[in-house]
């Protein structure tokens, strides 16, 4: 497969690997914000390959993980009246809200539909005009420019039964809440490689010079990642901060400047509540005041919403690098993937659950 | 089939109620849509059960339900993939498939046209694997009560004397052969339902491995175990394998066959082809002296040429599967929670 | 976020007044919007993600990154 094959190439993998090996003489705390690049690595067994002075952590990179309960919980409303469809990617369908999530609300005769794009949910809306049809338009970055076209086509075509319910965050953000906080302990970052490829890595200059930490954007594919992580090794034993591309075939500096257009008309920066974490400022986008009558949170009267966490869960704390999750407690008791107390450990980029998945006996692997 | 008089069955285009309440448009149903596909000595003679010799050794009985969407894929329909699917979960047992049930539930307003199409391909996928149909039901609901078509096949094999094959034979050792490509089927279906964006290309697998299969323990008659890997794919079912024997199973990433359009929708749409329903490929545990013998058989089939040996059973690790990536490393394959949806993140 | 699959333009069309096109991703053909890649030609690859090609993959930055890495094989 074209510009994937060659990512995976063994061979080249291993040359990396040894490069890092002889480049490492420190032990460095390297933190990727990318639910992609958690799955990847675990899959692919890096974190197994890599020396053991490197400690790769997983931060709050999967924007499934992060959307706050009470939109969980407000789906699941919308849903559940008569004449609504809900639309959303299979991503958030398995996801716990207060007390059951959206795959259960389908069988209790919700109209839940599961599509690739949020175009398709623009299908849907204009094949059934006597429907109010709801698109939970989750992501980071990479995702926005789709959710924004879907709004500002639906503005164009006056399609006047179809709204967003958005849970849309951004990275820089939480990369300056992971910095600021007093017990962090990472020390460098991988940058997510298809959000820079939208947002360009002018803000992340910004966030390198604040805190002094070097970001590299990264790929998704073994070779990709190693290089990027080599690179960041390389930058940290050098003592120096700043970004360094290592996705050059996707990251410009600048980005994607017509994607950022159509974002910037719909959507504008709001402060935004993270499961798990709290309200991290100005790092959740909003529908613009013009779009209003295609907010669904503004559209839809849920009434009141309280919701409801289990105390057990910590995926907070994995989130943000504290906690491995094979060290809390509740994994692989109560807390399973068919029994997930959390986000993390039911969506597929979750970190919980790609440990669950990948290592969940890591005593009984051998190298 | 030209018709001599008219009956009132042509005056319908579609099922309806009555077809199904055993009277006169019951009778001309059968008579008109089910029988001229279907016909043979068993069921001609239209008793209430069907009447057959046994043959020696062991009986094989097994059932299964179909309620594929799309009812029309690419590369067959419910009424063949129900054929091909009851002739499998015979012949992976060691038995010799021989005589088919088939229980229809229509959905009133089932296009006749679809459900003689779907009937044709039945009597076509009973002829190919060389099976008959024995015995048949149908019964109608009303619209909205089913989706479409519900298929019921259940079947009857026999199992020669002395031949033992079973999903707790497991020994460490044996070499884990898969007989083709993974995910063909899953991924067809996936790709054609609306809404996916695709155009697809990718063919559902669906085939009766019986004649394979016979040939294969020929080659290798001390094959321990057989599979088909339908629901859940590959991994669910060396999980199942890996448990029943109470042994480990380790694969060898680099040695799956996936063919380029599966692979690269199954990309797209950040599915595992380990984790999507095969119809046309079997798992085979052997041991390991012959292996050799059994993948040359399989790759010299139709339905086998892109047969490999994935890999070998071992004693670590009980009830587990790990799978050997290209680069290295080491990772569990879990048995997949569920239905596979498509995601972005 | 993450799940973006190189693939290569193969047909531009229309469709409800936005830009789409065909995109064969190893022979399993898909839609994508191309509004974010307006200059694209046919024959160059992008990256999909949610039915929507977001980048122009740069060939003559994969090829040079190419080259690094097996010049680091050669040492």
């Amino acid at each position: 497969m074209k510009y994937i094959d060659e990512y995976r190439d063994p061979a080249r993998a291993h040359a990396l690997i040894d490069r890092i090996r002889q480049v490492a003489r420190h032990d460095w705390t390297i933190m990727e914000i990318c639910g992609g690049q958690t799955h990847s690595i675990l899959r692919n067994g890096i974190d197994q390959l890599l020396p053991s002075n490197i400690r790769l952590v997983h931060g709050p990179g999967c924007p499934v993980c992060v959307t706050p309960l009470e939109t969980i919980d407000r789906a699941l409303c919308i849903a559940a009246m008569p004449e609504t469809i809900l639309v959303s990617f299979g991503d958030m369908l398995r996801v716990p809200g207060s007390g059951k999530d959206l795959f259960m609300a389908r069988s209790e005769g919700a109209d839940v539909r599961i599509v690739f794009s949020p175009l398709e949910a623009l299908q849907i809306a204009r094949d059934n005009p006597e429907k109010e049809v709801v698109f939970l338009a989750v992501g980071f970055e990479t995702t926005a420019p789709a959710n924004a076209m879907a709004v500002h086509q639906a503005a164009r075509e006056g399609l006047g039964n179809f709204s967003e319910l958005v849970s849309q965050v951004m990275v820089p953000p939480a990369m300056r809440a992971i910095l600021s906080s007093p017990d962090n302990r990472v020390q460098g970052f991988l940058a997510a490689g298809h959000v820079c490829a939208i947002m360009g890595w002018k803000e992340y200059e910004q966030v390198a010079e604040e805190f002094g930490v070097p970001i590299v954007p990264a790929g998704f594919e073994p070779v990709d990642l190693l290089d990027a992580i080599l690179k960041t090794v390389e930058l940290l034993e050098a003592g120096k901060s700043g970004v360094l591309n290592a996705y050059g075939r996707v990251v410009s500096r600048e980005g994607n400047p017509q994607a950022r257009k159509v974002m910037n008309q719909v959507f504008e920066v709001t402060d935004r509540p993270w499961r798990g974490i709290g309200v991290i400022p100005a790092s959740g986008l909003v529908l613009r005041e013009q779009y209003a009558c295609f907010d669904a949170e503004k559209r839809f009267d849920v009434g009141h919403i309280s919701p409801h966490e289990s105390p057990l869960c910590r995926s907070g704390e994995v989130l943000q690098g504290y906690l491995k999750p094979s060290d809390c407690p509740a994994f692989g008791k109560e807390c399973t993937p068919q029994t997930p107390l959390g986000a993390t450990m039911v969506s597929s980029e979750g970190a919980c659950a790609a440990y669950y998945r990948y290592h969940r006996n890591p005593e009984k692997q051998c190298n | 089939m030209q018709l001599s008089c008219p009956s009132p069955i042509l005056q319908h285009e579609t099922v309806q109620m009555a077809h199904g309440a055993g009277g006169r448009l019951s009778q001309e149903l059968t008579a008109r849509v089910f029988m001229p596909h279907l016909n043979n000595p068993v069921l001609d003679q239209l008793d209430d059960q069907a009447r057959f010799d046994a043959e020696p050794g062991r009986i094989a009985f097994t059932t299964d339900t179909y309620v594929v969407t799309p009812v029309f894929f690419p590369g067959g329909n419910i009424g063949d993939l129900a054929v091909n699917g009851t002739v499998n979960d015979l012949c992976v047992g060691g038995a010799m498939p021989r005589y088919l049930s088939a229980g229809f539930v229509l959905e009133e307003g089932l296009p006749l046209a679809d459900l003689e199409r779907i009937v044709e391909s039945m009597a076509e996928a009973a002829r190919k694997a060389g099976v008959v149909i024995a015995c048949g039901d149908t019964k109608v609901v009303q619209k909205g009560q089913c989706d479409r078509i519900f298929i019921n096949t259940s079947g009857v094999g026999f199992i020669p004397p002395g031949r033992d094959v079973s999903c707790r034979n497991l020994l460490p050792g044996d070499a884990v052969l898969l007989s083709g490509t993974i995910g063909d089927h899953g991924m067809a279906i996936l790709t054609t339902r609306e809404g996916l964006s695709f155009q697809s290309r990718i063919q559902s697998d669906s085939a009766a491995l019986n004649g394979m299969i016979a040939d294969v323990l020929q080659a290798a008659p001390n094959l321990h175990a057989m599979r088909d890997p339908t629901r859940g794919g590959v991994a669910a079912t060396l999980n199942e394998l890996a448990v029943s024997s109470s042994v480990g199973i380790e694969l060898d990433e680099g040695a799956l066959p996936v063919r380029e359009e599966v692979r690269g929708a199954a990309e797209l749409l950040g599915i595992d082809p380990l984790s999507v329903a095969n119809e046309g490929k079997v798992l085979l545990v052997v041991p390991a002296a012959e292996a050799d013998a059994a993948l040359a058989v399989l790759r010299a089939h139709e339905h086998g040429s892109k047969a490999a040996i994935i890999g070998e059973v071992v004693d670590e690790h009980p009830g587990m599967v790990v799978i050997r990536t290209s680069l290295g490393s080491r990772r569990i394959l879990d048995m997949p929670l569920g239905e596979q949806l498509p995601r972005i993140c | 976020m993450c799940l973006a699959i190189p693939g290569k333009v193969v047909a531009v069309t229309d469709e409800n007044g936005l830009k789409m096109g065909t995109v064969d991703i190893n022979g399993a053909l898909t839609k994508a919007c191309l509004e974010y890649v307006p200059d694209i030609q046919l024959g160059q690859y992008t990256i999909v993600h949610a039915g929507f090609a977001l980048k122009i993959i740069d060939e003559e930055e994969a090829a040079e990154s190419l080259k690094l890495w097996d010049e680091l094989l050669g040492k």
